[in-house]
């Protein structure tokens, strides 16, 4: 059987979300190629008048596109660009990102589920960006979102799994996708996660400030994989004292 | 009328759809709030504009 997971009806075979923040246009279609992403997210702001190149032109066909609201402080703010984003015409998707403060761009948890309540009122497909708070969870899951997306560690830090013992308890106690975003900065970073049991990676950083993107977005790919992988076939176990690998009879001269 | 913020004088009463273009948008690419309100796409060539409007116009960029 193929190894996939959904969000709301739809069905998802790669484990790798892209964000396109921070990468040139030009370089998108290859990051995107090599992440083998399926799912893609963009930012909604003002149009500047005159026009400026169209990132939807520099994505590939099919790649779902997966809005955020950043820019938002509060539920009803989200709400507002999360319609907005709907009208440019690219479905139903959200990531849900309630933010009030520059400094750790931490979310903002109480507003993040009010606002995922009201989405999934109105149709949308609601992916909350969260800080790995398991009541909140459970609440974001009562007010039907699709999945959950804890963060690492703050946005573009590079840093992590800082959280890694929380967003395990999530995926233990949470009956939805466990999405790690933010903070994830190395393929092995990844790698780990998956182990550990979350559904899918979201990251941008790591790859949009890599030496070599496209040979970036290709490692994390393969970091996921190897986790996903690893996280199947079910880890080894653990002990605190040496067990042999070889034979302990037979040596010579015994 | 007020864009994005930014003031502009409406010469004479036109459609949204040849306002947007007439700034030079892809229309197809942005979606727009007129006076709070979004206006479906469908309707932004009867939709007529005034000088005491207020748009808001935006579109995708690059984000995470």
């Amino acid at each position: 059987m193929e190894d996939t997971f959904k969000l709301g009806s739809h069905t998802f075979k790669s484990r790798f979300i892209l964000g396109s923040g921070k990468f040139s246009l030009d370089i998108i279609n290859a990051a995107v190629q090599e992440a083998g992403a399926e799912i893609i997210t963009l930012a909604l702001r003002r149009a500047n008048i005159g026009g400026i190149a169209n990132i939807l032109d520099y994505i590939p066909k099919g790649v779902t596109i997966l809005p955020n609201t950043s820019g938002a402080r509060n539920a009803d703010e989200a709400l507002r660009i999360a319609r907005l984003a709907r009208e440019c015409g690219c479905g139903d998707f959200v990531k849900v990102e309630v933010i009030h403060e520059s400094k750790y761009l931490l979310p903002d948890n109480y507003q993040t589920a009010k606002a995922t309540e009201m989405m999934a009122k109105e149709g949308f497909i609601v992916l909350p960006y969260m800080y790995p708070d398991l009541n909140a969870a459970r609440d974001m899951a009562n007010a039907g979102a699709a999945a959950v997306m804890p963060l690492g560690a703050p946005i573009g830090t590079n840093k992590g799994l800082v959280t890694k013992e929380f967003i395990q308890i999530l995926v233990d106690e949470i009956d939805l996708p466990i999405i790690v975003d933010a903070g994830i900065g190395r393929p092995s970073q990844a790698c780990e996660a998956m182990e550990m049991g979350v559904a899918a990676i979201m990251a941008n950083t790591a790859i949009a400030t890599a030496g070599d993107v496209p040979a970036m977005a290709r490692a994390f790919r393969q970091g996921i994989e190897a986790g996903r992988t690893a996280y199947l076939a079910g880890l080894g176990r653990i002990k605190d004292k040496a067990d042999a690998s070889s034979p302990l009879t037979g040596f010579l001269d015994e | 009328m007020k864009v994005n913020g930014k003031i502009i004088s409406l010469e004479k009463p036109v459609s949204l759809h040849e306002f947007l273009e007439g700034l030079g948008y892809t229309v197809s690419h942005v979606a727009v709030e007129k006076n709070g309100d979004i206006i479906p796409r469908a309707q932004f060539s009867a939709v007529m504009l005034n000088d005491e409007d207020s748009l808001e116009i935006v579109c995708f960029v690059g984000g995470g």
